[in-house]
């Protein structure tokens, strides 16, 4: 469990904004900005951030679907921030991803067969017993009918879509799966069957997962440790437990306290505990100087204009929790920003 | 339209709502006589997954469907004295916009890209507001963007959609529905689409109008959390059926449906410890063009044989008092089952 099978340092992704007839650049959205981060082989790391936080950039860089700016991308000891398609080749049997949209993530000509076959058939790789009968035995092991190898996508529900997905990621039995929001497009039942059909795949071919979400109790449900990214930049980090029992960031805070609870006995409850943050995030072409978060935090200081918050273990968390804020919360804190008991009109 | 005396009918009520479409591949029966009521000031949560008809009854109450030609709409709609399924496309149009409104689930698909968004916003309440100037409904307008937690009204009021953030559009919208005090507001899935953050913001919003101008709400949502914080009933809806309906505390609390066990065991709760598995409703969804016979839920539900036969024959009845059910299961057994074999689990 120790060993890092991805380790990424300094991570950085640009997109660059040009202009004009000689497509000067004028600036670049800044999607990833400096993450540093291991993940250890057999685990699950979630990734957890709200739409533009660049969590999705993060996971397109970790599979080198995206050429990092800056920073360096190491899998298996191997540095391969800038490696070529051809030589990134002979890698993509071990790093596979999941999609979030179950629809255009796959080819709507092909049949389910020859989606799933097409990386066997790229990496050449062995099927002692056919291509045929080892694709139906992928769509057996995530549970949809092998009968239906001739099939095409759209005469599947959006469920199964996601199941021919996930056999697709898992043909080459690769070390890592990068899975980005593979369940936040389906029902909430079909939503369960895909977590736990995971979970079993996890258990049977020792993966290892970074899964990509912004629901925080799905992630809750599957990690066993959580990123919190904003703004391009891991705010806090550490195991499951620590997590959700001791969020620091205060960023970490309004987000869990945001998410609605199921249980209308304890609405007033929810809705007195919960923070609300003002405003949108930020734009990431123009980041704010020091902390990001500031511009929506009740606790900025000025200090956090000024300086940016490294992140490092912070009060006495154990040393597997960092959280980058100059002031973090502490359990029992009356937090400022909560909702006023009445709303004035 | 009007049928005299006030009576006791509540402020909305729906009787036997049937909605199908004629299309190639057969007959989709997307509602099933579904009954519901709503009174003013109260929220209504409608339940289910894709498919279960719970955007259709709301595209019905708002007469919607009229321009389509092969929606057939039957049953009875009665939002204060207007009965709205026999009424003339005339009649609705006066009261859509004006008494009922709607926020849609995708403001930038919502909202036309040529115009202003405060223009937008003019036109709904100069539409039925026939004899007031540009000058006063702009005034209103940017009151309406104001109240909504727009910053800088007057300047954004000269915006474009594309131009707001997704929550800030979000607002406009219900600006938009709200700029004719409607009295039944219709919210289809009206977060879905934003950050939790930002529907932490719209929820409380909506929350605080309601407060303030007294409509009733019927909140559309696949979400059984967003449910739980706004609404005072639930309507759990399957295969464009009701399948459950009672006050909110006791449908989560005391769920009587096996699919509603189904929906609570499949999510993961923040509130509770992790569980080491979810416990997810097996199969898939219905099709509406082929409904599965008797019950439709039976090729799903993991108690459809304890019964005899007649989970496969017989459609259940929706029976109860205030918090009514519709299964075939005796209802002693039903309790005995959810003690015991579901409440562990959730």
């Amino acid at each position: 469990m120790s060993e890092n099978l991805l380790e990424v340092s300094g991570l950085e992704k640009h997109f660059p904004i040009t202009k004009g007839l000689f497509k000067r650049q004028v600036g670049a959205v800044r999607a990833v900005d400096g993450i540093d981060l291991q993940v250890q082989a057999g685990e699950t790391l979630g990734l957890v951030g709200e739409s533009g936080c660049g969590k999705s950039t993060a996971g397109r860089l970790f599979t080198r679907i995206l050429e990092p700016t800056a920073g360096k991308i190491i899998f298996e000891g191997q540095d391969v921030s800038h490696k070529s398609v051809g030589q990134m080749r002979p890698l993509r049997r071990d790093v596979q991803m999941i999609f979030q949209d179950p629809y255009s993530s796959l080819n709507p000509r092909h049949t389910v067969g020859s989606i799933i076959s097409a990386p066997l058939q790229i990496q050449n790789m062995p099927t002692p017993q056919g291509l045929k009968s080892a694709v139906q035995d992928l769509l057996k092991l995530v549970g949809l009918n092998p009968e239906h190898y001739n099939r095409y996508p759209h005469e599947f529900s959006g469920g199964q879509r996601q199941r021919i997905g996930i056999a697709r990621a898992l043909a080459l039995r690769p070390k890592l799966i990068v899975a980005d929001e593979p369940v936040s497009a389906l029902d909430v039942s079909i939503q369960a069957q895909v977590v736990n059909l995971l979970d079993d795949l996890q258990r049977e071919f020792d993966l290892t997962y970074v899964f990509i979400a912004h629901d925080l109790s799905v992630v809750r449900h599957i990690s066993n440790r959580v990123a919190v990214m904003y703004l391009g930049k891991i705010v806090e980090i550490a195991e499951r437990k620590d997590l959700y029992k001791n969020p620091r960031h205060p960023y970490t805070v309004a987000l869990m306290s945001a998410v609605p609870v199921p249980d209308p006995a304890r609405r007033d409850k929810a809705q007195r505990d919960r923070v609300l943050l003002t405003g949108d995030v930020p734009s990431p072409i123009n980041p704010p100087s020091g902390c990001r978060f500031r511009t929506r935090c009740w606790k900025a200081q000025d200090i956090c204009a000024t300086e940016e918050p490294p992140l490092v273990t912070r009060l006495d968390d154990p040393a597997s929790h960092l959280t980058a804020c100059h002031f973090p919360v502490v359990e029992e804190e009356t937090v400022v920003g909560r909702r006023p008991a009445a709303t004035p009109a | 339209m009007s049928i005299g005396t006030t009576n006791a009918r509540p402020f909305l009520d729906i009787k036997d709502l049937t909605v199908r479409f004629e299309t190639d591949d057969g007959i989709v029966q997307a509602v099933t006589e579904s009954s519901f009521s709503l009174e003013k000031g109260k929220t209504l949560g409608i339940v289910g997954e894709s498919g279960s008809g719970k955007s259709v009854t709301s595209l019905a109450v708002l007469g919607l469907h009229r321009t389509r030609s092969n929606a057939k709409v039957s049953g009875e709609i009665w939002l204060d004295d207007d009965e709205l399924v026999t009424a003339t496309d005339e009649q609705v149009r006066k009261l859509r916009g004006g008494k009922m409104a709607m926020i849609f689930q995708d403001p930038l698909s919502a909202m036309h890209p040529y115009f202003t968004v405060g223009a937008q916003i003019v036109e709904a309440y100069r539409v039925h507001h026939p004899g007031v100037n540009k000058k006063v409904a702009r005034e209103r307008a940017i009151d309406m963007l104001d109240r909504v937690g727009i910053p800088q009204p007057s300047r954004r009021f000269s915006d474009y959609a594309h131009q707001f953030s997704g929550g800030m559009r979000q607002r406009a919208m219900i600006a938009m529905a709200l700029i004719n005090d409607p009295a039944l507001l219709i919210a289809d899935e009206p977060t879905t689409a934003l950050d939790v953050t930002v529907q932490a913001q719209i929820l409380d919003l909506i929350r605080d109008l309601q407060e303030e101008f007294g409509s009733g709400v019927i909140m559309i949502t696949h979400d059984l959390g967003v449910v739980a914080e706004l609404a005072d009933d639930v309507l759990v809806m399957y295969g464009g059926k009701v399948i459950e309906k009672g006050p909110a505390l006791d449908v989560f609390q005391n769920p009587q449906h096996p699919y509603t066990w189904g929906l609570l065991g499949s999510m993961p709760r923040l509130d509770r410890d992790v569980r080491e598995r979810l416990t997810p409703v097996k199969g898939t969804p219905p099709s509406l063009i082929n409904l599965p016979s008797g019950c439709a839920f039976h090729p799903r539900c993991p108690f459809a044989g304890r019964n005899g036969e007649r989970s496969y024959t017989e459609v259940p009845l929706l029976r109860g008092g205030t918090h009514s059910v519709a299964c075939h299961l005796p209802p002693e057994e039903r309790t005995k089952i959810f003690q015991q074999e579901i409440l562990p689990i959730l």
